[in-house]
């Protein structure tokens, strides 16, 4: 109460629930919304992808590349150990503002996929692999039969850790980069405008979309890993 | 007729010798190689297989297209039989129902082999072996884990099997084995 009374513009501070919901269904129906959404999806969940396929393929080529991997291992200490904002501002310089949460969730992304996956690879039974070998299995055959169900499990766990990272790291580079109709342009016009409704709202949809993203790319996964019997 | 010789053989792991100047014959039927426990079996067809290279000595005819039940079943556990058949030789072939009939199993049943019983896995290892394009067989302690009724079957079945085509069987109990020629090793 003596809050309230104290600051009689208490939503300026810190919006209730309700306000921020209200604002959130004003907005569903904008075309501009769903640009937003749409535009920072592709990007932060492209991201994502890429950077999935790229450490998917270094870490089997690493796996049996003893001088490989530790090529690796200072590259991906420093995207472990280097705070995010750093490489955002340093990556502004390079990219344009639309490709930077692109790049900004890759990065986040890159280093627990891989290392989970070349963890998963390491861990495969080398009596499978013998048995492999003596019967002619294929790779094709060996893929799906010994290292999806061995490796599938480690990328699962990595993938859910690393779609909430991805959001977190692509709406800051999009707030700080500001690529235009996107979700971080949104958020930052909220706070420079004191809109925190606004600000609640988007955040909101932030919170959303990765949650659907995670349980949309989890369910493929869990799907495939039902197939081959992980 | 096809067979494998193997002339002054010799392995060792960490400077300790396990094989030292093997030499012997497998022709097509059954050898026996009958040895302690730890005394060079597996080493053995384990060199014969190509998963190893031998120290010193010669492997002539080794370079065939082998199949084999190892030490462990080496199954894929999460899958039923026929999946385990298709991911080992491409395809389930025609007679597989009937070979895994004759060794009490069920290619259709459906359930994961983790819900099998040890002596079950053992014969589908041996059926998997048995069904493959082989031109030579190792078997390393085939019937550990089965009854003396499944032995029977196990053994009934590679005799069939292994005319013309050298088996090289690696056990110490040679019951219904003492018709095949024997390789000793170790302090045997």
């Amino acid at each position: 109460m003596a809050l309230a009374a104290a600051y009689p513009h208490g939503a300026l501070l810190l919006a209730s629930p309700i306000q921020a919901a209200l604002r959130l269904l004003e907005l569903l129906p904008s075309p501009a919304f769903w640009q937003a959404a749409g535009n920072s999806s592709a990007r932060i969940f492209g991201g994502f992808l890429l950077s999935c396929a790229l450490a998917v393929l270094l870490a089997a080529l690493a796996a049996g590349r003893p001088r490989l991997r530790e090529l690796l291992v200072p590259p991906v200490a420093v995207v472990k150990a280097v705070p995010v904002a750093s490489f955002i501002i340093l990556a502004l310089v390079w990219l344009d503002a639309r490709s930077l949460s692109l790049f900004i969730s890759g990065l986040v992304v890159f280093p627990p996929v891989y290392l989970n996956v070349l963890e998963g690879l390491r861990q495969t039974d080398p009596k499978l692999l013998e048995l492999a070998r003596v019967y002619r299995i294929p790779l094709r055959r060996r893929l799906w039969g010994i290292y999806l169900p061995q490796v599938l499990p480690y990328f699962r766990s990595a993938a859910s850790l690393a779609l909430g990272l991805c959001w977190k790291a692509g709406a800051a580079a999009e707030v700080i980069g500001l690529p235009p109709g996107t979700v971080g342009e949104r958020l930052y016009n909220a706070k420079i405008y004191l809109q925190t409704p606004d600000l609640f709202a988007w955040t909101a949809v932030i919170l959303i979309l990765s949650a659907a993203f995670e349980r949309l790319f989890l369910a493929v996964v869990d799907g495939l890993a039902g197939r081959v019997g992980a | 007729m096809m067979e494998i010789r193997v002339e002054g053989l010799c392995k060792s792991y960490n400077g300790k010798p396990v094989l030292t100047g093997l030499t012997a014959v497998f022709r097509p039927g059954i050898t026996c190689v009958s040895a302690p426990s730890g005394t060079g079996k597996t080493t053995l067809l384990r060199l014969l297989l190509g998963l190893e290279r031998p120290d010193g000595g010669t492997l002539c005819g080794a370079d065939c297209r082998w199949a084999a039940v190892f030490q462990e079943d080496r199954l894929l556990e999460q899958l039923p039989a026929g999946a385990n058949l298709r991911f080992a030789l491409g395809e389930v072939p025609g007679e597989a129902a009937a070979l895994l009939a004759r060794l009490g199993l069920e290619l259709s049943d459906p359930e994961p082999l983790r819900t099998w019983s040890g002596g079950m896995k053992r014969r589908l290892a041996l059926a998997r072996a048995l069904l493959a394009p082989w031109e030579a067989l190792a078997l390393d302690e085939p019937f550990t884990g089965l009854d003396g009724e499944n032995r029977a079957r196990c053994l009934a079945l590679i005799r069939e099997r292994a005319a013309g085509r050298p088996v090289v069987l690696a056990t110490h109990d040679r019951t219904g084995l003492e018709d095949a020629p024997l390789v000793r090793l170790g302090r045997e």
